[in-house]
């Protein structure tokens, strides 16, 4: 213990002492305080973006190197924290009219966006498990958190269940590690691997147990079969908050795992991960083909991103991690607008989750219709809105460093899977139109519908200023 | 060294026997019994390993704890177990399968096991850099410094657990009549008890 140096970590203990005093707060006010502190959060989510943006964003390590700080912990943060925010401000409404408005939502939340924020930074097995276990443990009680559903005691039961057995394999795969190298420090593992001749088989199974744990995490095909029924069980503002967050945490850990300890094992990850990432591009574009449920659609959507994300990854180099954070940006961008929607979807006060639901969505509600035309059009790829240069970039890299297969099955995934997001628009513009949605749609959602559609459509006059901080996080890594 | 290898082959004996038991006996009871035959004997190894410090916590959290625990769920709630296992033979065979071939791959795995060249110069904490300390004196010498990240996060995640744990079982009943100890206290015999005079022979 040389010094305690804690200034790094700013944002996450300021969080953490928020967390904790509106906990306090909510305990002597009671439930009557969840609007304000789910409000306060999300102020909070802000001025712990803006200590992280003044902080310093060179390579430090801190807590006897438990913990590491560069710009590729500091960019994911940035978007873990803009995606907090955002899912937050969506819940807001939700929780009232589902009558499940209590104080500890919010600090849930911060919980769980603590460990998720510890998770990217983490630079020691040791840390990473404590900060994925934050942050599942939390989800797992979010899920839970409309009680009085089944659905939703029944998707935080699976989740919960699979979870632990993901932690399991992550812990036996960490012990496998250990007991190779004698270490669970990231910088120790990749010089002890870098200086042999080859990666032995008791490491490499060691990884794959790491891998496997992950790509639970991540929903990821194999690991995928959870996501469908957690995202369909749980309160739809949980599921945006699952669909938006998560996934860009556990991508980070991921990134940093594969490029920092395991960079002498390239060989043996990158065959993983290819499969990985045809499984989860194959199953997202033709799964959700059959469904119905829209919460469902957009589960197995998110399967099919994590494909596109993983491309980026296989490429293995900087401008693939640097298209991954983009492509991470502008997804997070599209899902929170889809989410909107998802969460307006209420007749007499009840939500309605069926795709037939929206039908007549644009006679009905033609602004919203529009621009919930232009986030699915993104999410399928169509130039020129954003999502089509997040999977541009993601190819790019790809083709660089000459996956050929796997970028010409991306763009056939991309194919297949904008027939389900063109039909959602079929239905909402051409089919016969049913009764309204309920009209008292929060002023929170309409303004992130506003910035989401703006910023799709003006992502192509302002692509290179994202690209190169990207890139330049992405540097950091290798 | 035969006293040690004696003792390593009861333990490791004892604790393999008992924990086939745990999952063969017909009577729960003597299946948590039988684990917790199996926590003693898996401490004793831990002694022979010199890990006196897991050895206790071993016995100290997962008898005192949580093999009790089990005791209290397996006594108090009315579980029919002989029904929860009608119908479990039938996976017996996919089971042997799955689990012999994952012995397999372990045994294929550690019969190859090849340590990292200068493993010994990577370990974070060997205890010998400790010199005579004890286990628990050593633990405490790094807990709250090196380790003091990882400390506190299980600190949170406890937290979070409570936190979590209260929001899915606590429900506010409000009709319901609860006991308000400090009104009972407040009352005093004057506010509620009335002497009367009765007159005899009046019958009021």
């Amino acid at each position: 213990m040389d010094d305690l140096n804690l200034m790094p970590i700013l944002p996450e203990l300021f969080l953490i002492a928020i967390g904790m005093a509106f906990l306090m707060i909510g305990v002597f006010k009671g439930n009557s305080s969840t609007n304000t502190l789910c409000w306060a959060s999300c102020i909070g989510f802000v001025i712990a973006a803006v200590l992280l943006m003044k902080s310093d964003w060179s390579v430090t390590y801190i807590l006897s190197d438990m913990l590491v700080i560069d710009s590729f912990a500091g960019i994911m943060k940035l978007l873990i924290l803009l995606g907090l925010t955002v899912s937050l401000a969506l819940s807001v409404q939700y929780l009232h009219q589902e009558r499940i408005a209590r104080f500890e939502y919010p600090v849930l939340v911060i919980f769980a966006g603590v460990g998720m924020m510890f998770m990217v930074s983490s630079n020691n097995m040791l840390s990473l498990y404590m900060a994925l276990e934050l942050q599942s443990l939390s989800l797992y009680v979010l899920a839970a958190f409309h009680r009085n559903s089944l659905r939703s005691g029944e998707a935080a039961a699976k989740y919960f269940i699979l979870g632990a057995l993901s932690s399991g394999m992550l812990l036996f795969g960490i012990s496998l590690i250990y007991g190779f190298v004698g270490s669970v420090d990231f910088n120790t593992i990749r010089e002890t691997l870098s200086s042999l001749d080859s990666i032995p088989p008791g490491f490499t199974v060691g990884m794959v147990f790491v891998l496997a744990a992950l790509a639970f995490k991540i929903s990821a095909v194999p690991f995928h079969m959870w996501t469908p029924d957690v995202y369909q069980g749980a309160p739809t503002c949980v599921t945006a908050f699952f669909a938006i967050v998560p996934k860009v945490a556990a991508l980070g850990l991921l990134m940093r795992l594969l490029f920092v300890p395991f960079e002498a094992a390239t060989d043996q990850w990158m065959q993983i991960l290819y499969f990985i990432s045809i499984g989860s591009l194959v199953i997202g574009a033709f799964a959700a083909i059959s469904q119905d449920n829209i919460k469902r659609i957009f589960a197995y959507s998110s399967i099919g991103n994590i494909g596109y994300a993983l491309i980026g990854i296989v490429a293995g180099t900087a401008a693939g991690v640097g298209s991954v954070i983009v492509f991470l940006l502008i997804y997070i961008a599209m899902t929170a607008g889809a989410f909107v929607i998802i969460l307006s979807m209420r007749r007499n006060g009840l939500a309605v989750e069926n795709v037939t639901d929206l039908a007549g969505f644009s006679k009905n509600n033609p602004v919203m219709a529009y621009a919930m035309a232009a986030i699915l059009f993104s999410l399928s790829g169509i130039p020129p809105l954003a999502g089509f240069f997040g999977k541009l970039f993601i190819f790019e890299a790809a083709i660089e460093s000459e996956l050929y297969l796997l970028a010409t099955l991306g763009i056939l995934a991309s194919v297949v899977s904008a027939y389900y997001y063109l039909r959602i628009i079929k239905i909402m513009f051409f089919d016969e139109a049913v009764d309204a949605f309920d009209n008292d749609i929060a002023l929170a959602k309409r303004a992130v519908l506003l910035i989401v559609t703006l910023f799709l459509v003006v992502f192509i006059f302002v692509p290179n200023f994202l690209l190169d901080s990207a890139m330049l996080a992405a540097t950091s890594l290798f | 060294m035969i006293v040690q290898a004696f003792a390593f082959y009861l333990f490791a004996g004892i604790l393999l026997t008992s924990a086939l038991m745990v999952i063969t006996a017909r009577n729960p009871v003597h299946s948590v019994l039988f684990l917790i035959l199996a926590f003693f004997n898996a401490a004793g190894l831990f002694v022979l390993l010199g890990a006196e410090f897991i050895a206790m916590i071993l016995v100290i959290v997962y008898v005192g704890a949580v093999a009790v625990l089990f005791l209290f769920v397996v006594m108090m709630l009315d579980i029919d177990f002989a029904n929860l296992r009608k119908g479990g033979m039938q996976y017996v065979p996919l089971g042997i399968i799955i689990g012999s071939i994952l012995l397999f791959e372990l045994v294929a795995i550690y019969s190859y096991w090849a340590f990292a060249p200068d493993v010994s110069q990577n370990l974070d904490m060997p205890l010998s850099s400790f010199g005579d300390l004890q286990n628990a004196e050593a633990l405490g010498m790094v807990l709250y410094t090196d380790y003091i990240f990882a400390f506190q996060m299980s600190g949170l995640i406890l937290f979070v657990a409570m936190v979590g744990s209260i929001v899915l079982t606590l429900r506010k009943r409000p009709n319901i009549r609860k006991q308000i100890v400090s009104s009972q206290h407040a009352r005093k015999a004057s506010d509620v008890l009335e002497v009367k005079k009765v007159t005899s022979g009046t019958g009021g």
